[in-house]
């Protein structure tokens, strides 16, 4: 047995071994994108592996922005998003891509002091922490509101995204409607120049910085927060009524907004008593004309599944499902696809 | 030994009957050779993969890239040099840290370690080095932090809080706790280098001190030291080199702010953390583009870096040294 | 005479104190070492349990579950990753011992350092631009690809150093008989090197199944089962740093659990390889 006999035998060995592994039937359709669906994706996509054994959806939650890369890029063969792709984006597209809205979230204010109280927050208050002009938990523009709440004199501990997320957008898409200053100097998107604060990747690296920091202030998706045990603030809406994020709050103010035919849509600010101010929904990226008609098939039965059978999960994940007429709407688009 | 080669021998009968094969002579050789250049061809790889991902945002920018302090995807500016602040500061914070303890520690085994004690000492800094980056991210988020933040950065508050260096808020995740992590990831090598040199110190010199009637500590100083100060240096600039491309580790623990702050205690962000953190997720070219050119100016300092410190070491020690490095 | 004897003695008082000085700096090194294992042994040891081994990940926010995908994933990465790295840094390593010139000897040699200082992040930038975007999709292969590429100066430079150990006796023995340079060098150089080698590929296997940063944009991650090399795939020191800067106190306790796996893994290698390679090639690799 000589040394080039051993490595042939090896070489043998590893080709035979990526053989197999290719003789497998299982397709694995790759999707990437927004951290904020990312709870209710892996649940359906682990519930669809039991409807459908021969297909498994790998989701990886790199956040929004990477959803809209790697989907341009076709890297990946769905993206994810909860900020609407720019026009200038979708014309990079090498085909017509479209916007399948999923479910809708609460972006939540979320937050780690000592004692058990809801913090209540208006608009102005949360562009002046996120700008640093607020930097003490005792400050009277937030005990102001808080009556009766004793606040430590503790620095606040800013929290945002350092990854390019969809979070962050519906949560600057809001800060903007309310500000100017804010407006003008870092203004909406997927990543902003933040003023303050530390940065934390995707919406668990954003809850988990919040946990691990006292006195943190950060922005997350609902289902986070509930999940993580985090408290969060209440928020004062359009009608200057202090609402908690919830299901009924989210459905709420998905109900005024209004949808065009491209499903890009922003519900932040949203007028109605019960409305929770800092919501929105969530898409998946899919390319209209599919080149690999057996993916394009599996996707198209996914998306049918998800947006039928997929959404009755979604309240039990804290994500407010469509309402019929957008349901109906967008499952009427997803026919459009052709693979 | 023996064996294997009166095996061999008793093959090669029928192989002396035929010529010996120059083809395949040939063959190999060549083989081996490309193999061999292929380090070359990786450099080049590496070079021009980088310079050509970087070109656009290196036109648009120019110098003004290292130079801008505005990292603002939305607007799409980008200057790198809050990450090369954030780079320097925490490698320097290391070095600080790691320097004296490692170069303490090869002394103590070249010259004063009782020999029982030296081969486990080695395997245990061999150990060292052995745990993956990611291993000491996760213990530095949930043990050294919180640690850090409770009771090493309070302390350093009230007895240091005149210097700049250690005002404004603790968050627990710094440039200081980056620092603190990159140092211990570089303890390691700086600290084996460090002994390779000291043991490359001719035995002639030691005798000659301690002829004089010098201490230990003496001769530790005069014969050794002095003469081997060159490598030393050199080690320590090889450990630069590595706290400089640091990547996971200190992802984790540096807070990821692209500010410059003069305070340790404050976040901060290297160039290795924004290419980990954004680099699956620019959305545009440009952005993209920038990204490179961060990845072109980190592989530049480390390369730069790291011939300083082979020129140096091999000054000393010559080349066998070299397998410390690795 | 007073006054020498007392300077005797603060030198003997110096002496000491840089002594027990050193002696403290060596504690203070291999300190952090203890507490890492301290806390990966307590955090992740319970932790670990059959379904660790066995299970896929859960979906997020439940309890339970394993990294089985995520093991396989890192031992199928490294395979690939030997399948550049051992070839290239076999062969390049007899090519610096065996033919090289000196003055090429030490470009390659300096170049293999060079190559060692490059920041492991920019190995999975090359790989992206290299494999990933021309393929259209994160993959094994790219992941194996950035490892491979790492391993290749590591090889080079173990395999070169063990087969300068061999005596050069043997190779002019069998010049003597006639018998081609080529096959001296498979069957007796290489042969007679090979635990060495072998231990050079298994502590460069150790010191790369860690890398968690080449990964990040080519391996990607995968919650299931990778079938096709070409679809993106885990990793065990990935899946510990997506698990690590989470929220979920089930991901941490699992990240744990991972780390001290990883940490075994290589453990093991490292010392495996140098009790068996002890008595012969002592020192030889690093």
């Amino acid at each position: 047995m000589n040394l080039t006999k051993k490595l042939g035998n090896l070489a043998v060995a590893a080709m035979m071994l990526g053989l197999a592994t290719e003789l497998s039937a299982q397709m694995l359709i790759n999707g990437a994108g927004a951290t904020f669906p990312y709870p209710i994706y892996s649940k359906w996509f682990d519930e669809y592996a039991k409807v459908d054994d021969s297909v498994r959806f790998n989701y990886q939650s790199i956040g929004s922005g990477g959803g809209q890369k790697q989907i341009l890029a076709q890297t990946v063969d769905f993206g994810a998003s909860d900020g609407p792709m720019s026009d200038e984006n979708l014309a990079k597209a090498s085909g017509k891509l479209l916007h399948i809205p999923t479910v809708a979230g609460a972006v939540v204010v979320t937050y780690n002091l000592p004692g058990d109280f809801k913090l209540k927050l208006d608009g102005p208050a949360i562009v002046d922490i996120f700008r640093g002009k607020i930097t003490k938990w005792n400050d009277t523009r937030i005990t102001g509101q808080n009556p009766g709440v004793e606040l430590p004199g503790i620095d606040i501990v800013v929290v945002h995204r350092s990854d390019g997320s969809g979070t962050t957008y519906i949560f600057t898409d809001y800060l903007s409607a309310i500000s100017h200053p804010w407006q003008a100097e870092a203004g909406k998107g997927t990543a902003v120049n933040w003023p303050v604060g530390l940065g934390g990747k995707g919406n668990e690296g954003v809850a988990g910085q919040v946990k691990q920091t006292p006195g943190a202030i950060g922005y997350v998706e609902l289902i986070y927060a509930l999940q993580n045990k985090l408290s969060f603030a209440d928020i004062k809406n359009a009608d200057g009524k202090y609402i908690s994020p919830s299901l009924d709050s989210i459905t709420a103010a998905m109900a005024t907004a209004k949808v065009p035919d491209d499903f890009r849509f922003s519900m932040v600010n949203a007028s109605g008593a019960d409305a929770y101010p800092i919501a929105g929904t969530t898409w998946l990226l899919v390319y209209q004309t599919q080149k690999d008609p057996a993916k394009g098939k599996k996707i198209v039965e996914f998306l049918n599944w998800a947006l039928t059978k997929g959404e009755a999960m979604a309240p039990s994940l804290d994500y407010a499902p469509l309402p019929k007429g957008l349901q109906d709407r967008t499952l009427a688009r997803v026919k459009e696809i052709t693979f | 030994m023996a064996e294997t080669l009166t095996t061999t021998m008793g093959a090669t009968d029928d192989v002396q009957l035929a010529p010996p094969s120059k083809v395949g002579d040939r063959i190999f050789k060549w083989l081996a050779m490309v193999m061999g250049l292929s380090v070359g061809a990786l450099i080049v790889i590496v070079g021009f993969t980088l310079w050509r991902g970087a070109s656009m945002s290196v036109h648009h920018f120019g110098t003004g890239f290292l130079t801008g302090s505005k990292w603002d995807p939305v607007q799409e500016v980008f200057g790198a040099l809050p990450f090369i602040y954030g780079t320097l500061v925490s490698s320097l914070v290391a070095l600080v840290i790691a320097v004296p303890l490692s170069i303490a520690t090869a002394v103590f085994l070249t010259e004063l370690a009782p020999p029982r004690v030296r081969q486990p000492l080695v395997s245990v800094i061999e150990m060292l080095s052995a745990v993956p980056s990611v291993v000491f991210g996760l213990w530095g988020i949930f043990v050294l932090i919180s640690w850090l933040r409770v009771h090493l950065f309070p302390w350093l508050q009230k007895l240091f809080g005149f210097l700049p260096l250690f005002q404004g808020p603790n968050y627990g995740v710094s440039m200081l706790a980056a620092g603190i992590i990159i140092a211990i990831m570089i303890l390691p090598i700086i600290t084996s280098v460090s002994r390779e040199i000291l043991r490359s110190v001719p035995d002639l010199q030691r005798e000659a001190a301690y002829g004089l009637g010098a201490t230990r500590w003496e001769v530790t100083r005069i014969a050794v030291l002095s003469y081997a100060k060159r490598g030393l240096f050199g080690a320590v600039v090889l450990g630069l080199g590595r706290a400089l491309g640091e990547t996971m580790a200190v992802t984790m623990l540096i807070g990821n702010r692209p500010e410059i702050s003069t305070s340790l205690l404050a976040p901060g962000y290297t160039l290795a953390s924004v290419i980990a953190n954004e680099f699956s997720e620019a959305t545009t070219d440009l952005y993209l583009s920038a990204l490179f050119e961060i990845a072109l100016v980190l592989l530049g300092v480390t390369i730069l870096t790291n011939i300083l410190a082979q020129l140096l070491i091999a000054s000393t020690a010559g080349p066998k040294t070299s397998r410390a490095i690795q | 005479m007073n006054t020498s004897s007392r300077y005797h003695a603060w030198r003997k008082v110096k002496n000491l104190t840089m002594s027990g000085l050193s002696f403290t700096c060596a504690t203070l090194v291999i300190a952090p070492l203890g507490l890492v294992l301290f806390y990966l042994i307590t955090a992740g040891a319970g932790a670990i349990d059959w379904h660790f081994f066995t299970q896929l990940p859960k979906p997020v926010g439940e309890t339970g579950g394993g990294m089985a995908n995520a093991i396989v994933g890192t031992l199928t990465l490294l395979g690939l990753a030997s399948l550049i790295g051992v070839p290239v840094g076999v062969l390049g390593g007899v090519y610096l011992s065996e033919y090289g010139g000196e003055r090429m000897n030490w470009w390659i040699r300096f170049g293999a350092d060079v190559l060692n200082g490059v920041p492991s992040i920019v190995w999975g930038i090359v790989a992206y631009t290299l494999v990933v975007v021309p393929l259209k999709g994160f993959s094994a292969y790219a992941g194996g690809v950035a490892l491979g590429f790492m391993m290749i100066p590591l090889i080079i430079r173990t395999t070169e150093e063990v087969l300068l150990l061999v005596p050069n006796g043997y190779r002019e023995a069998a010049l003597a008989l006639g018998i081609p340079r080529w096959r001296i060098n498979l069957q007796i150089v290489m042969k007679t090197a090979l635990r060495g080698i072998v231990t050079g590929v298994l502590l460069a296997g150790a010191r790369i199944a860690g890398e968690t940063a080449p990964l990040l944009f080519t391996a990607f991650g995968n919650r299931f089962w990778t079938h096709h090399l070409k679809d993106p795939i885990a990793a065990l020191p990935l899946q510990i740093f997506t698990y690590a800067i989470s929220p979920y106190d089930d991901w941490h306790r699992q990240a744990w659990a991972g780390a001290l796996v990883l940490i075994l893994m290589i453990f093991l290698i490292n010392i495996g390889v140098r009790a068996l390679t002890r008595e012969r090639f002592s020192g030889a690799t690093r």
